[in-house]
């Protein structure tokens, strides 16, 4: 048996989301078996199964050096721009 | 993989810095993920914890199965199936919260099926009459309502996301065991004398689902400042009491306590005290239905052997066809 993790659309115009795994022996299986165990109510209508050895995940290791850069780099987001009040619809 | 790769820490490396730190991201309401640093006894209490819920999910389907082929109509047996459908997709759910752990399923299927593993006791009761239907999913979902929705913000992730999808389904469970319970009280007097007979016998196992009083719980405390656990068990079981007493009161049966009374000065029903002796019997395996249930869990494994190795054998040979292909 693989692990397979789980990805539900819960309807057109959104992403696919995690939502767990399933075991099972083929991809096959695992499409069905996703199917049975996460959208018993209408939860989705697009399922992806992903052969969970295929993920690649960044380590939480790297937390600090991967995602803290982004910290200090305040320029990027438009509050960073006041302006005088008679400016507007900017 | 998604669940594995842990940053395990080996025993004994869990320093008092680490420790501090994973205290203060849990006072913070932080939740834990599956490949983030955490104590090693803070892994194990929650492998253990998981997998006893998902082997109480399974195990649970049990009782209820009993009613399939004599449910009272095509309604009722189709809602049945549904509920214990439900049942063993909440097994699942919680068996794929504990792999993340870095638990194999495997192991902890081995484990239960040995009995190396518990399960909540309420599931070696037997269900005698139609209205246990009703009852188990009145109480039984009713209390175990109560525990899940106090673990949806458990602090392990994958955990409290499971409990959140388990508890979108528990309400059913419940609603659907009342509307029983209602018909056969409201109806011919054998009827509500088969719904007080299912009441009296459900009671008491119910209050001890929320397991032992708080002042004998071995592992309360550290999971508590964990916040694995969120509120005691007697506070569970009084909220439990409090919500169930009325919905007694309006189909007309008797709470089987004859110290039951609500208590003005504290705003909770008293009642009298639990049966320890019977929930750690039980829990040690002498209850009415053990062995029947843990041999309906053998015999299932043994007969879905072939099964499993049928599929075995069929994703190796589209392999093997998939390869020469290439190959050609
Ligand atoms: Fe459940
Ligand atoms: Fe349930």
């Amino acid at each position: 048996m693989k692990l397979y993790e789980v990805f539900l659309r819960a309807k057109s115009g959104l992403s696919h989301k995690h939502v767990g795994s399933v075991h099972a022996t083929d991809a096959q299986m695992a499409m069905q078996n996703a199917r049975d165990l996460y959208t018993r109510r209408e939860e989705g209508e697009s399922i992806w199964v992903v052969d969970s050895t295929q993920i690649i995940s960044s380590n939480p290791n790297d937390k600090a050096a991967y995602f803290e850069p982004a910290v200090d780099k305040i320029y990027r987001h438009p509050s960073f721009y006041p302006f005088d009040k008679e400016v507007k619809n900017i | 993989m998604y669940s594995q790769g842990l940053r395990d820490s080996k025993a004994g490396d869990d320093s008092p810095e680490l420790l501090d730190a994973f205290q203060q991201r849990i006072d913070k309401e932080e939740k834990i993920e599956p490949r983030d640093w955490m104590p090693q006894a803070y892994r194990k209490t929650l492998i253990r914890q998981i997998s006893q819920h998902a082997h109480s999910e399974i195990v649970g389907q049990l009782p209820e199965a009993n009613w399939v082929t004599r449910a009272p109509s095509l309604k009722r047996k189709l809602i049945l199936l549904a509920k214990i459908q439900d049942e063993a997709g909440h097994g699942l759910y919680l068996y794929s919260a504990a792999e993340t752990l870095g638990e194999s399923r495997h192991q902890m299927y081995q484990d239960l099926l040995s009995g190396k593993a518990k399960y909540s006791s309420i599931f070696n009761y037997p269900t005698l009459n139609w209205a246990d239907a009703g009852a188990v999913g009145w109480l039984v979902d009713g209390a175990a309502i109560m525990n899940q929705v106090a673990l949806c913000r458990t602090s392990y992730g994958p955990y409290s996301r499971a409990m959140v999808r388990i508890c979108k389904e528990e309400s059913f469970h419940q609603r659907q065991g009342y509307d029983i319970m209602l018909k056969m009280a409201k109806g011919s007097p054998e009827q509500k004398a088969m719904a007080q007979d299912a009441l009296n016998r459900t009671w008491w196992p119910s209050l001890m689902m929320f397991g032992p009083s708080d002042k004998d719980s071995t592992h309360s405390d550290q999971s508590m400042k964990w916040k694995i656990k969120r509120f005691s068990n007697d506070d569970l079981r009084q909220k439990f009491i409090d919500a169930t007493v009325p919905q007694a009161e309006y189909l007309g049966l008797s709470i089987p306590d004859k110290n039951l009374k609500y208590n003005d000065k504290i705003g909770h029903y008293d009642f009298s005290e639990i049966k320890w002796d019977e929930l750690f019997n039980v829990i040690k395996g002498n209850g009415p239905c053990n062995q029947q249930r843990m041999d309906a869990r053998n015999k299932a494994y043994e007969d879905g052997a072939w099964v499993r190795e049928a599929a075995a054998v069929y994703a190796e040979k589209q392999d093997n066809k998939k390869h020469n292909k290439e190959v050609a």
